[in-house]
């Protein structure tokens, strides 16, 4: 018996980004735009959600929630009368961190993709593991509140770096806070130069036009040579 | 804590190259951008190859420096901290030459002497 050596040269992830590939032609076929929609726990992504989606009429909205644990988001969501659905990352051994693209695949069946044109898939919070996994979006958007301190671009460029728009919720607290804002905003253009920003409060509902406005845009943008 | 899922996609790639051959060590390269733990790896690793050809197998791996260049005035340099501009004319229309690797580059797997005609 002796050993050789065998050549892979393979990305390891290669699997989890032919699966968002598939992801990504179901959706297209079905005309749908996906946003995918990150940040730390207790963020605001899904009180964010709630504000947006609450008001907006002229596109058709279905979100894909995903937690560990529980239904509690997905159960906040539905009042507003739009489809949604659950996964939870717990089957057991551990429950996973992030989305992964085959997690996705598995909820897509149950998804109403004629009817929609905008999936939101809500990962689950964290500022690491999600950044790692494409689920097959169009777009990826990150929530950073003022509570977390102008230092996370710097600690997660992954998160930073992979994200075109970076919602800053939160800015109600500003008074109260030493968060220096402009740091904050200095330090995501150092991590990613192409980031958009637009500062946001759930609380006071300040922003979420614009935020409404910009998934608007998104599905707009569908179908429009770039 | 993704650890846990990079392993399975690690153990995934090591075992479709060994084609039933016991694997005994898988190299990796892993660049200084993604946020990987070599050494959660390794003990993802340990649990996820239980029951495959990589039982018992080592990982070992290369770390890859975050290099950069500047598409404008042609300044290659390594990446120290997460700031995406050249330091030469303060582009930040720039280019990464490594540092985004999470390859599985080489398995060594067990064969027997090729005693056959040849």
């Amino acid at each position: 018996m002796h050993l050789k050596k065998v050549r892979v040269v393979k990305d390891a992830l290669d699997a989890n980004t032919t699966i968002a590939q598939a992801n990504r032609a179901d959706f297209d076929r079905a005309g749908v735009t996906v946003v995918n929609l990150m940040s730390a726990p207790g963020a605001g992504k899904t009180t964010l959600l709630e504000r947006a989606l609450a008001g907006l009429d002229s596109i058709a909205v279905g979100v894909l929630e995903g937690d560990v644990q529980g239904s509690f988001d997905a159960d906040r969501l539905a009042r507003l009368h739009i489809p949604v659905t659950q996964i939870n990352t717990d089957p057991g051994f551990g429950g996973e961190c992030h989305l992964d693209a085959n997690m996705v695949r598995s909820a897509i069946p149950s998804l109403p993709l004629e009817e929609i044109d905008l999936l939101i898939i809500e990962n689950v919070g964290n500022l690491v593991c999600p950044a790692e996994f494409k689920v097959g979006e169009d777009a990826r958007v990150m929530v950073s509140s003022v509570t977390e301190g102008e230092d996370k671009p710097l600690k997660y460029p992954l998160m930073f770096r992979t994200c075109e728009l970076v919602l800053v919720n939160k800015i109600d607290l500003l008074p109260h806070l030493d968060f220096d804002l402009e740091a904050f905003l200095r330090n995501v253009e150092a991590v990613n130069p192409e980031a958009q920003h637009m500062l946001v409060s759930a609380r006071t509902g300040e922003g979420i036009e614009a935020w409404r406005e910009w998934l608007i845009r998104t599905v707009a943008r569908r179908g429009v040579p770039a | 804590m993704h650890e846990l899922s990079l392993s399975a996609a690690i153990v995934d790639t090591a075992v479709k190259h060994a084609e039933g051959r016991q694997v005994r060590v898988v190299s990796l390269r892993i660049g200084r951008l993604r946020q990987v733990v070599p050494d959660s790896l390794e003990f993802y690793f340990g649990f996820v190859a239980r029951d495959t050809v990589c039982e018992g197998a080592r990982l070992e791996h290369t770390l890859v420096p975050a290099r950069m260049r500047c598409p404008a005035c042609s300044q290659e340099w390594e990446l120290e901290s997460p700031i995406f501009r050249c330091p030469s004319c303060s582009s930040t229309d720039i280019t990464i030459v490594t540092g985004n690797e999470f390859e599985v580059e080489s398995i060594d797997v067990e064969e027997e002497p090729c005693i056959s005609r040849k």
